[in-house]
């Protein structure tokens, strides 16, 4: 390190300097944050971590029977359990993150007005955390489709990226929300409110190709469509086609969601302090 | 001598809005004044809300300038509001200045509170290395420190005990503990220090000592001059907003007293308290007992009358209130307490707490009083240093014609008689 680095400048209107470095050097402190929710989450309940479980089961279930079995919606050739679970599985990992991370700065208010350290740190490992769900809801699917007899085919490889791309969503639409909601705690009442209609605004509980070939690029507007159909497409293997344009317009939407979201978030977390 | 800390012209001001019963505004208020201001408000929240609030700007902090060289140690002292913790809090970069720039030099740790970050379901091991990663330490230093934080937190046997069952004796000991073993180049200390116990205090003076001789810098705010004078070669003097004078700590600390002990007054309170529970006591009133007048000056022999209020109900029954009596240098002169002393408890809803003191053999000077409440043989809940200044302006118990003054006369006048034999 050169002798200029030691030295650290506070000064008005100048946010840290180096501020990527810094969270950098505070990975740990994300990891270990991640780790006490983890850890805290189902301290004095019963069932503990079976609710993991129990959530996405009733969920999958319920979808399947009114949306499959009543509303009979065509099911892309798949098992309708199939067609909804791989739908859940991005879906309740945005919907969970996105909750949490609106919530979460005003939940570490005391940290905030306490210690210093960069504050998307926060944020971010409260994605750890709904990260750690997503890979029990990911069970539950693959044992549908060991049941169902089903394989996923090279597509799979993609799964990871797609993974990404919903945590990108998450963290764009809850950086807006976070910040936000540390001035303004209405956003503590939008947050369910969002994850409510999102539910039945994009695709879970059916198939896109249900919505007229006309509207489909404007319905990719809401970019979890993007995200459920890659994630469908990846998992689920032949008759499964991906809306190119679509899942690409979501992308993009998804890009400048989390750029604009970073953005704000940074201008704001000076005065996080202040405010909380 | 390079300087750990170089501040130069630095202001911090808070902007407050006449309208503090809105201050997190709800959705129905929102509604009911128009989506115009919200979205004004949501995207402008840097202006002017608009023609509806008044605003009024207020300066914590205004031009403050100090070089701290490396390896001093610093006390901070002021009244409450001088800006104190505003500067720690500039320092520690939890808020940012609004004009001015601070240069530090390497690491920088503080504690501004106990066990912040401490999550209450999470053992005391745990909350060991939760704690060590938001105060900066990695993983690996803290696997080393480990033994030693254990050790000087003296809690071994609760190791594995989730922290929300500690009392706040071993909670504030195990939060010193890790902050102290964080090693940084400077290291921040507010007023955390006042919950623990005697033994305790001076133990965790003793260690911030051996982080100085190793070369740290220390910054150190406490309204216990005596904390402050034995600890810190230099004192930086706080008073609205502005340094009032800097300069080593005898004559610092000599004429912060000689201003405090000016304004004896009856009434002193407080909003907040630095303690987790919140349960404090909120108010001081002196009186003189005889008269009934609420006073700060009374005479050799007067009883003064101590009420103190407390800020809620009280966490249980049975507890009791003391008092520590001080002179003017921080010596402390006299305890007393309702229980065991006089085997007087406390019940839950009981708000106020008085004391008929006296009549006092105090000298002529300056004293303070510090307050607590506790369950007899428990951690205090609190512990208001200084919470409120007396002077004796008069001492001639015999009618001499000459006052006993404190300086060489000692602080107390024991009932004599002289005669030859």
């Amino acid at each position: 390190m050169s002798q200029e680095d030691q030295f650290l400048v506070i000064e008005a209107g100048h946010g840290e300097r180096h501020y990527w470095k810094d969270l950098w050097r505070h990975r740990e402190l994300l990891y270990f944050l991640a780790w006490r929710d983890i850890l805290v989450r189902y301290k004095q309940t019963v069932i503990g971590v079976l609710w993991a479980l129990i959530r996405p089961l009733v969920t999958i279930v319920v979808f399947s029977v009114v949306f499959g079995g009543l509303a009979k919606l065509p099911s892309d050739g798949m098992p309708y359990p199939i067609l909804v679970s791989a739908a859940m599985l991005p879906w309740q990992f945005f919907a969970g993150a996105f909750s949490d991370i609106g919530n979460s700065l005003v939940g570490n208010a005391n940290l905030i007005s306490k210690t210093y350290f960069p504050r998307l740190v926060i944020p971010a490992s409260t994605v750890a955390v709904a990260f750690v769900d997503f890979l029990v809801s990911l069970a539950i699917l693959a044992g549908l489709m060991v049941w169902y007899g089903l394989m996923p085919d090279w597509r799979i490889i993609m799964l990871p990226i797609l993974v990404l791309v919903a945590a990108a969503a998450a963290l764009g639409a809850g950086l807006w929300v976070a910040a936000l909601n540390v001035k303004y705690r209405d956003f503590r009442f939008v947050i369910p409110f969002i994850v409510q209609i999102g539910l039945f605004v994009s695709p879970v509980g059916f198939s896109s190709n249900v919505i007229p070939e006309k509207w489909r690029f404007l319905y990719a507007v809401n970019p979890m469509v993007g995200v459920i159909d890659g994630f469908r497409w990846s998992l689920l293997s032949a008759p499964i086609h991906l809306y190119w344009p679509g899942f690409l317009l979501s992308l993009v939407l998804i890009a400048i969601l989390l750029v604009g979201g970073v953005a704000f978030f940074r201008r704001t977390e000076r005065t996080f302090a202040d405010v909380i | 001598m390079p300087s750990a800390i170089a501040i130069e012209g630095l202001g911090k001001c808070y902007v407050l809005r006449h309208q503090q019963l809105r201050r997190h505004d709800s959705l129905r208020d929102l509604l009911a004044h128009g989506a115009r201001r919200l979205r004004e408000r949501v995207f402008r929240p840097s202006r002017d809300v608009g023609p509806q609030s008044t605003r009024e700007v207020f300066w914590a902090l205004r031009g403050i300038d100090l070089k701290i060289a490396e390896g001093a140690r610093v006390g901070i002292v002021g009244r409450n509001g001088a800006g104190k913790s505003t500067l720690l809090k500039i320092l520690s970069r939890i808020t940012e200045p609004t004009e001015g720039r601070v240069k530090i030099r390497g690491r920088v740790s503080s504690l501004l509170e106990v066990g912040t970050g401490f999550h209450p379901e999470l053992s005391g091991r745990e909350n060991i290395f939760l704690n060590g990663a938001i105060l900066g330490m990695s993983a690996i230093e803290i696997r080393r420190k480990f033994d030693d934080i254990v050790a000087f937190a003296d809690i071994e046997r609760f190791l594995d005990t989730p922290v929300k069952r500690y009392s706040s004796g071993m909670y504030v000991r195990l939060a010193f503990a890790v902050a102290a073993h964080v090693d940084p180049e400077v290291l921040i200390v507010d007023e955390v220090l006042a919950v623990g116990d005697l033994k305790f205090r001076q133990k965790c003076v003793g260690k911030m000592e051996d982080l100085n001789s190793a070369g740290r810098t220390l910054v150190f705010v406490s309204h216990d001059m005596s904390m402050v004078r034995h600890l810190c070669s230099k004192v930086v003097w706080m008073n609205d907003g502005r340094i009032q004078k800097y300069g080593d700590s005898e004559t610092v600390i000599g004429e912060y007293e000689k201003s405090m002990a000016m304004d004896a007054q009856p009434v002193s309170s407080r909003s907040r308290a630095p303690v987790p529970s919140g349960y404090h006591i909120a108010r001081v009133e002196l009186r003189n007992c005889e008269t009934g007048e609420s006073t700060g000056h009374f005479r050799v022999g007067d009883t003064i009358d101590i009420l103190l209020s407390a800020s809620a109900d009280a966490p249980q029954d049975g507890f009791g209130a003391e008092f520590f009596l001080y002179g003017e240098r921080g010596d402390l002169i006299s305890f007393g307490g309702s229980s065991p002393l006089r085997n007087v408890t406390y019940r839950k809803r009981d708000r106020g707490f008085r004391c008929k003191l006296g009549p006092i053999p105090l000298t002529v000077g300056k004293y303070h009083l510090a307050v607590s409440l506790r369950p007899w043989g428990m951690e205090r809940w609190d512990y208001w240093d200084r919470a409120i200044t007396f002077s004796v302006d008069n001492c001639d118990p015999y009618g001499t014609g000459f006052d006993v003054p404190n300086g060489p006369g000692g602080h107390v006048v024991i009932n004599q008689d002289w005669s030859v034999f």
